[in-house]
């Protein structure tokens, strides 16, 4: 613990003479803990006092002051490398990174080479290294550059992520700085800091899948200097150095080979079969004996061959659809503009019969116990009787319910534009009640042990369904009103941001995600070991839903602002250019 | 008192002991079965219970090893929130005061915790919390490393804490401590993941599991609270096994008893807090070379 102060030194009253005051407070209560830390800081000074290199600061004193301890140093016009990183919007070049690199051998070398035993700086990271205004690096903080105590249990020294693994046996060689060097330029080119990945873990990480900028020769020096054994690696920093000069000269460090990706499916891919409907399709279809059927901003909802995209029939409402139609008993449930749900038999095409709410619907129903709940603009959840079709009750919200209620345990759950969320059971009484920033517009999708929604307050949340406690909550980059949907341990959804989201069920650790053109308003769903997604840019996308791989995508005229429904190896997917396009899975 | 333990342990009066002639058969898999599952009878309140112990070892003078175990019932019209909250802390190394850094820990953590809970449990209050359980979790264990560094910087330690509400239960873990789920039926999993370079080692496959269990460096971890300046702890949430019991422990338990040792501890024993004697001593026979701290926690109803 401590801080780094700048200071002026009075001793050239006639000079502003800058010092860097390194100072230390020891909090320890124990005696005994209080006088090791003082040695350590003691040990540290009397280092420094023997090293003259320009990449490693002087030392003018040292004192102790009751409690405190103190170092006068240079004092180093600059910023940490770690904080360059940082502070640095996309990646640092790799010639800049290189310069770096190259110099930081050189000073590990004369560390190295130091008389009459070599100090092994150990503690190489960005943090680590102030890099002065003129560019030049200079190596900071030498506290643990010291003889080293091994074989105590739980002996841990180094910085984690950085530190090689013979360095957590207690091995010190200066093998372990050519590996945290390596961590070091790996860390700097990548943007990835390992001390937030498993140690030993760069190989998961190769440099240029991360940066495809990189040379292929650097990434093969920084694997060789990260090899996991001793032996394989660079054997001093001196001969790093060698290998990093031969690249710099020999690609003079400017031109660099294009960024290449895997071979990846963009154009031809062909729909199996198209249909156009007189307006816009914000909706998402169902499947139903074969049967497509969608709702389209024509205020038609069609039902169209799913085989081959022939017309079957249509039944017009009076507003547009965007509510996805349910199917029970033969007859088809969904929502309209008009204000009305409409129940329509899907052999026909005619009308059952119809219920009118107070303002337009643009929730989808969910069916289950006997009831139809759905939402409406008019500030209600409905409970409709399936046979009668008369209301069992409604629940008033606090604003429009524009997602569409989950049904698990007993309880209806809901999202509504105010940001309030409803746990309601099926007498519609209110159960429990929690309050998001903003809008939830994203619907449920849940499981007996957790709830997931995403909200326009830029949270995808996870709540406890019996008593509405929040479990995580996983921060997006933008609004979204995407509904998740799960697959083994993972959460998926999209966000305004253009991002798809894969985080981890159980500990909201972000796993992968990826960037579309435009803003992602439509659910994900999973197929297989794929997942799709529309996005506002046009395309439907397939991902390998492990690793968020592109496998292809599909590009239409318009905004896919619906979900994808996946059935039988054949994917359909609606688009504001009017048309429901069938694609092979 | 008495006429209650004449009444629990006599026998009937009167009665004569005969020879119990009854032919009986080996029950079925599938009558074991049901009975082994059965163990949970169906109770109304749904309620916390849990035990804990702990021993300085055989080999040791020193216990660095720090145990917390808080457990609530609270039941009323409102419902039935069961919350507890278990801490296992194993402080590191010989003269780097790794019993200061248990210490801080478990009660650093179980403050920050028991702070944040108690406007929402303890006061009549109907909102929900504004903050999230793990988010809670990941608070009280910067707040944790940030005492660490102040009582003995330098020091560490690691922790494994579960934070128990309704069903869920909240885990916070760094280091070598561990978690496990023990299922009547005779599985167990480990449901922590060791921050320990044996363990790493393993998981990279440099060495295989029968290298690792003779390995030299056994102790070694790469992550503990109270080091490094960037701490990230594994924090997740599962759901309570039912039925089943929660497990924490240090490795001076499961370092030492097998873990088929450690089901046959726990499932033959009458009571929870028996249960873990029997596990402190299983760990002891086997030579004690470590601190010993069990918790058992079961969900009931």
């Amino acid at each position: 613990m401590g801080s780094v102060y700048r200071a002026r030194d009075m001793h050239f009253p006639n000079v502003t003479k800058l010092v860097a005051v390194k100072e230390m407070i020891n909090t320890a209560p124990d005696p005994l803990v209080r006088e090791t830390i003082v040695q350590n800081f003691e040990r540290e000074a009397n280092l420094l006092a023997t090293l003259h290199h320009p990449a490693i600061p002087r030392i003018y004193d040292y004192f102790s002051l009751e409690s405190r301890s103190y170092l006068v140093l240079e004092f180093i016009h600059g910023k940490d490398m770690e904080a360059i990183i940082n502070d640095t919007s996309g990646f640092l070049t790799e010639e800049q990174v290189l310069n770096w690199a190259i110099e930081l051998c050189d000073v590990l070398d004369y560390l190295h080479k130091h008389k009459p035993d070599p100090i092994i700086f150990r503690d190489m990271k960005p943090s680590n290294v102030m890099i002065n205004s003129s560019g030049d690096v200079i190596l900071v903080d030498f506290g643990i550059a010291k003889s080293f105590q091994s074989g105590i249990k739980g002996t841990m020294i180094g910085t984690e992520g950085y530190s090689p693994p013979e360095q957590y046996r207690g091995e010190a060689t200066p093998m372990a700085d050519v590996y945290a060097l390596g961590a070091t330029i790996h860390h700097a080119l990548t943007r990835r800091d390992p001390r937030l990945e498993p140690p030993f873990s760069f190989s998961e990480r190769p440099l240029r899948r991360i940066n495809p900028s990189v040379s292929p020769e650097v990434e093969v020096i920084v694997n060789r200097a990260l090899e996991y054994d001793p032996l394989g690696r660079f054997k001093s920093t001196a001969e790093m150095k060698d290998a990093l000069m031969a690249v710099a000269r020999k690609t003079g460090m400017l031109i660099r080979p294009g960024a290449q990706t895997g071979p990846v499916k963009t154009s031809g891919i062909k729909p199996l079969w198209s249909f156009k409907t007189e307006d816009e399709i914000r909706g998402t279809p169902t499947i139903f004996q074969g049967s497509l059927l969608i709702g389209s901003y024509d205020n038609n909802l069609y039902a169209v061959n799913a085989a081959d995209g022939k017309f079957q029939w249509k039944y017009p409402t009076d507003g547009g659809i965007v509510s996805r139609p349910a199917v029970v008993d033969g007859n088809i449930y969904f929502g309209s503009e008009d204000k009305r749900l409409h129940v329509v038999s899907a052999r026909s095409g005619k009308v059952v019969w119809t219920y009118y709410t107070n303002g337009p619907i643009r929730s989808s129903p969910r069916i289950a116990e006997g009831h139809i709940f759905i939402g409406s603009d008019d500030n209600n959840l409905h409970a409709v009787n399936l046979n009668s079709g008369r209301m069992a009750w409604r629940f008033e919200t606090a604003d429009p319910i524009r997602s569409t209620p989950f049904v698990l345990n007993e309880l209806v759950y809901t999202g509504c534009e105010s940001g309030d969320y409803y746990a309601i059971d099926f007498r519609g009484t209110l159960k429990w009640r929690f309050h998001a920033k903003r809008a939830i517009t994203s619907s449920t999708i849940g499981t007996a042990q957790t709830l997931y929604f995403a909200s326009v307050d830029s949270t995808l949340y996870a709540l406890d369904p019996r008593n509405g406690w929040i479990i995580w909550r996983f921060r997006l980059g933008k609004p979204s009103i995407s509904t998740p949907c799960i697959a083994d341990e993972f959460v998926f959804v999209g966000a305004s941001d253009g991002f798809i989201y894969a985080v981890e069920a159980k500990s909201s650790k972000e796993v992968w995600r990826f960037r579309t053109e435009h803003q992602v308003n439509g659910s994900p769903v999973i197929y297989k070991d794929s997942i799709y997604c529309g996005s506002v840019d046009g395309n439907l996308y397939c991902l390998e839903y492990r690793t968020g791989r592109l496998r292809w995508k599909f590009g239409t005229e318009g905004a896919i602002t619906g979900t994808p429904l996946v059935y039988d190896d054949v994917v359909y997917i609606g688009s504001t250019d009017h048309q429901v396009y069938a694609l092979l899975a | 008192m008495n006429k209650f333990l004449t009444w629990l342990f006599g026998s009937k009066p009167g009665s004569t002991k005969t020879l119990d002639t009854a032919n009986t058969a080996p029950l079925t898999e599938q009558q074991l079965q049901a009975i082994v599952t059965n163990q949970n009878p169906r109770f109304e309140l749904q309620q916390l219970v849990s035990a804990a112990s702990q021993s300085v070892g055989k080999q040791r003078e020193l216990n660095e090893d720090s145990l917390l175990s808080i457990t609530t019932t609270m039941a009323g019209n409102s419902g039935n929130l069961p919350f507890g909250l278990y801490i296992v802390a194993d402080g590191m190394g010989g003269h780097q005061f790794g019993e200061v850094a248990s210490n801080a820990a478990i009660r650093t953590v179980a403050g920050y915790v028991l702070r944040k809970f108690h406007t929402y449990l303890f006061q009549i209050k109907t909102d929900t919390m504004d903050e999230s359980f793990q988010e809670i979790m990941l608070g009280a264990v910067n707040e944790a490393q940030k005492s660490i560094q102040r009582e003995a910087p330098g020091s560490g330690t690691t922790l494994t804490a579960a934070l128990v509400l309704g069903q869920q239960i909240t885990v916070a873990h760094v280091g070598d401590s561990r978690a496990y789920f023990v299922y009547p039926d005779g599985r167990i999993e480990t449901v922590t993941r060791d921050h320990s370079l044996v363990k790493r080692l393993e998981e990279l496959g440099h060495i295989s599991a029968e290298e690792a269990e003779n390995y030299p460096h056994r102790n070694v971890l790469y992550r503990a609270l109270g080091q490094g300046e960037i701490l990230e702890p594994d924090i997740f949430t599962l759901a309570f096994p039912q039925p089943g019991y929660l497990m924490l422990c240090s490795d001076g338990l499961w370092g030492v008893v097998s873990e088929q040792d450690i089901i046959r501890s726990i499932n033959e024993s009458p009571t929870l807090q028996r249960a873990c004697q029997n596990l402190i001593t299983a760990a002891n026979l086997a030579g004690g070379p470590d601190n010993i701290s069990v918790v058992l926690v079961q969900l009931i109803g």
